[in-house]
């Protein structure tokens, strides 16, 4: 039997992230930089929405959607390098560059929520 | 309609020449042609030394796979009038070494193809007066597709996975993997899983998808990958929550 690859973990990141921001990062989108801005749709105040972001909810919300979506940026970076820069032979400091990226944005995301009053 | 149509195609002779180079000949373009038609029409007429891999004509054999302008076609399907008004290079399928010509040396897959183990794999073996295993129309449907694959290696030459990384098992095998792994008669799935688990196994593959756009039999490769990446990582989980039990 040869080596079991982890990539499953590193996968399974990449795909929750990829579902996650494909179906919710247009919602964001499109709610705060259209549709409240243009008036299209009358927005919540900023009182409101701070008074929401208080929430655990909300914030391991916000925690869970930053999280993913950075391991799945750096799994598809991390390819994107491999194969279309061609340069494979730096796997170790490109790994270390796109999770340790991804792994930094964890931990500044989750400072920034915990941070809000 | 022009009826002439000039063809540009590989020529290399391992014993003579140190790299392929190309050499051009002036077909007949007759509608009803396909690029298989114009090669034997040079073998036949104008260059009896030219050689390629063909046989049955019908899209059946998988044995006639070329790039043609560019692109891997199986060349008995592929019709000339398509490029006109030319000319059509014909080059051998790409990602594989060349013998001579057009012929490439297919070893690297076949090994591959032998390690996926693509057969029914029972913990034991019926007897004969048993019967036969039954399967109904339904579970046959879920295989059914990637059952069409005829070997002819289109995909690894359109697959840029394989041709940076040679050690990739490809798309073929793989989905002739997954063919045995959802056959409900089949109990092979975990000797299978190890060596589609590796890093060379399905997780090389970053679904470009060119595989499944240029298969001729609408195998859809790239989505055997995926959907077997699901089952490795499933497996994972399930190892790495209960690593005492075997599988």
């Amino acid at each position: 039997m040869g080596k079991r690859s982890n990539e499953p973990f590193l996968w399974l990141l990449f795909s929750a992230g990829g579902m996650l921001a494909a179906i919710l990062i247009p919602i964001h989108v499109f709610l705060f930089g259209l549709a409240f801005p243009l008036g299209w749709l009358h927005g919540p105040s900023y009182q409101s929405l701070l008074e929401l972001l208080k929430q655990p909810l909300t914030r391991l919300y916000f925690f869970v959607l930053c999280t993913l979506s950075l391991f799945h940026w750096a799994h598809r970076f991390r390819y994107t390098l491999y194969d279309g820069l061609q340069i494979k032979h730096l796997d170790e400091l490109i790994n270390t560059f796109c999770y340790g990226g991804a792994a930094l944005g964890t931990v500044l995301a989750a400072y920034l929520l915990w941070r809000i009053p | 309609m022009a009826d002439r149509i000039t063809l540009k195609v590989t020529r290399y002779d391992p014993g003579r020449d140190h790299e392929p180079g190309f050499q051009t000949y002036e077909v007949p373009l007759r509608k009803d042609w396909v690029v298989l038609d114009a090669l034997n029409y040079v073998k036949d007429k104008v260059d009896g030394s030219l050689s390629f891999r063909w046989s049955c004509r019908m899209g059946i054999c998988g044995s006639c796979g070329m790039m043609v302008n560019g692109e891997p076609k199986l060349t008995c399907a592929t019709f000339v009038s398509e490029y006109m008004p030319g000319p059509v290079s014909v080059e051998p399928l790409k990602h594989f070494p060349i013998l001579r010509d057009l012929i490439v040396d297919i070893s690297d897959f076949l090994e591959k193809l032998t390690k996926v183990k693509p057969w029914l794999i029972r913990e034991e073996e019926r007897r004969v007066v048993d019967g036969e295993y039954l399967q109904t129309p339904e579970q046959a449907d879920t295989f059914r597709q990637f059952s069409m694959c005829i070997n002819c290696l289109l995909c690894y030459a359109a697959c840029p996975v394989y041709g940076l990384d040679p050690l990739f098992t490809g798309p073929a095998a793989i989905a002739l993997a997954q063919r045995y792994n959802t056959d409900s008669r089949d109990q092979g799935t975990n000797e299978r899983l190890d060596i589609l688990s590796q890093h060379d196994g399905i997780w090389g593959c970053t679904f470009v998808g060119d595989c499944t756009r240029v298969c001729p039999k609408h195998v859809d490769p790239a989505g055997a990958i995926q959907q077997y990446k699901l089952t490795a990582a499933k497996e994972w989980i399930k190892s790495l929550l209960m690593p005492w039990g075997g599988r």
